[in-house]
């Protein structure tokens, strides 16, 4: 019974892809999550994964729901947007985070309105937001996500020294290397790369879940930036996996299911977690010797 | 004496205000200098244009035979983000960046030199543990460490015995003198005048400007000390363009 339920729905191609496609996302996003935290740039991410939403609509208006066409789309219009708000950030002094909120509403009403407007039936359009269910997955998608996951996980291997050193001593890594400022710029056209696969799997209003809430999850349960890591991956593994099925079952759409149990998960780390979990803070226990 | 770094009518700053205003002089290859003046006196400033973290907004910084990558570099604790979750033997380890660089590995003798600057700082047992843990002494020594590892000519220390026990200073200051002894060039920005006059041949009194520049004893004088507290103030929002003629 236990594994009709857990093996079944894989007997079907599309699932299959639907679950290579969220494994693949959960294994290029743990990191970029991790770092975007540990950057204090989750909002960013938020922010972000909406102004891609524009350029995505064009994509659609050009050659209609051609997954090669939207993403396109995405990757310039993130790109334009990263390299735009850094420019914004170091030359004026407008409070980031009320432009990011702003910016944030008129990127998703303008992306709304471009593939409305264009002959998407409101069926589409919950897909386009919310991701399809998981038994829509196509192969076009899969590679799309495989891809990006493969260029982001060596990129970021290639600039994973400056962008730790970036984050920690930034004064100490201006005075030993020049490679800072690429390896941030490399990491904003990741986290854009990134964000495009969780649009795919995930559909654009929740794509950027499985980036940001396994490196939250992970935040608890270690003060290691390798374990946290690899515990963000596994948490976005387990969440793809146990929301694919929830998605499946119930027939809901991908999205919100993998966000769900990725928040029960945060739930449950912030309750327990080791590192400054709730239970551990009321009752930490006696005090040690030394 | 050969000069080391020589700062040829040197102004550096921020959106073209400046915090380190036509300094002229010769640190000589081997000195063990203190740089001290009141907080915004452009200590820091200096420091980061010494080691090319800023460039100047006029005339010339030179380091003879130096890259400003081959100069190791402390930079005052509160740049740290102490929240990141790093412990101390990655982070001494960084310490090896010129010759791992992005991707180099670091191989059984690198792993050998990093734990014998973990046990020169005395922080040997330390090195599984997360760098927020540790207190404002301990967090000293593992910079320490990793200039140790940086194996430099020339080192810049900013603040680098701020709020610590006297313990940890003496043992930091043993460091310093071990680099002095070892004819490295030591800039180091401090605020304990008496630290200062114990243990630092020359210094440096910036205001903004050089106050004055020379054998301790003299530079550290009453009425230059009062000099330099009235020289600094704050920015002028409306300053003018600054008339002092342009050295070629």
């Amino acid at each position: 019974m236990l594994s009709h339920l857990l093996l079944e729905p894989f007997r079907e191609e599309s699932v299959r892809h639907s679950l290579a496609a969220v494994l693949a996302l959960a294994l290029s996003a743990g990191p970029i999550g991790v770092f975007l935290m540990l950057r204090r740039m989750s909002l960013v991410g938020d922010a972000m994964a909406h102004a891609i939403l524009p350029g995505v609509a064009i994509g659609f208006l050009v050659a209609g729901l051609n997954v090669f066409a939207m993403t396109f789309g995405g990757l310039v219009a993130g790109l334009l947007i990263a390299l735009l708000a850094g420019a914004v950030s170091r030359t004026t002094e407008l409070q980031e985070d009320a432009s990011l909120a702003v910016f944030l509403l008129v990127s998703l009403a303008l992306g709304v309105v471009i593939v409305t407007a264009n002959g998407m039936d409101i069926e589409q359009l919950m897909g386009f937001l919310f991701g399809e269910t998981a038994a829509k997955m196509n192969s076009d998608k899969l590679l799309v996500i495989a891809g990006n996951a493969t260029v982001s996980v060596l990129a970021l291997a290639l600039i994973y020294r400056p962008l730790v050193l970036d984050c920690v001593d930034p004064g100490f890594l201006r005075s030993v290397s020049r490679a800072g400022g690429i390896a941030h710029l490399t990491f904003l056209g990741l986290l854009v790369l990134n964000l495009i696969s969780g649009f795919h799997a995930l559909g654009t209003l929740l794509g950027v879940g499985i980036i940001i809430i396994p490196a939250a999850i992970a935040r608890f349960w270690t003060r290691d930036i390798t374990i946290m890591i690899g515990l963000a991956v596994a948490s976005g593994v387990l969440s793809g996996f146990a929301g694919l099925l929830l998605s499946y079952h119930l027939g809901i759409p991908s999205g919100p299911a993998v966000t769900l149990v990725a928040g029960l998960l945060y739930i449950g780390s912030v309750l327990f977690g080791r590192v400054g979990g709730v239970v551990w803070r009321a009752f930490p226990g006696k005090h040690l010797e030394a | 004496m050969t000069a080391q770094i020589r700062f040829s009518d040197l102004t550096l700053g921020y959106d073209r205000h400046p915090a380190v205003h036509h300094l002229d002089g010769t640190v000589e290859r081997g000195a063990l200098m203190a740089v001290v003046g009141p907080n915004g006196a452009g200590k820091s400033t200096l420091f980061k244009g010494v080691v090319g973290a800023i460039k100047p907004l006029a005339g010339r910084i030179e380091r003879n035979g130096v890259a400003p990558q081959d100069i190791a570099y402390l930079p005052q604790v509160a740049e740290i983000d102490r929240s990141f979750p790093i412990n101390v033997y990655d982070m001494v380890s960084m310490g090896l960046w010129r010759r791992a660089g992005l991707f180099g590995g670091i191989g059984a003798k690198q792993r050998d030199a990093v734990e014998a600057a973990i046990s020169a700082v005395g922080l040997t047992g330390f090195e599984e543990r997360a760098i927020g843990t540790l207190s404002g002494g301990q967090m000293q020594r593992m910079l320490f460490a990793r200039l140790l590892l940086q194996d430099a000519r020339v080192l810049v220390l900013d603040e680098p015995f701020n709020a610590i026990d006297t313990k940890t200073s003496a043992d930091l200051l043993a460091l310093v003198q071990r680099w002095h002894s070892e004819e490295r060039t030591v800039l180091a920005a401090m605020h304990d005048l008496e630290l200062v006059r114990s243990n630092f041949p020359e210094t440096l009194l910036l205001a903004r400007e050089s106050v004055a520049w020379g054998k301790t004893s003299e530079v550290l004088t009453p009425q230059n000390l009062l000099k330099a507290r009235q020289m600094c103030e704050a920015f002028d929002e409306l300053a003018a363009s600054c008339a002092v003629a342009e050295a070629v």
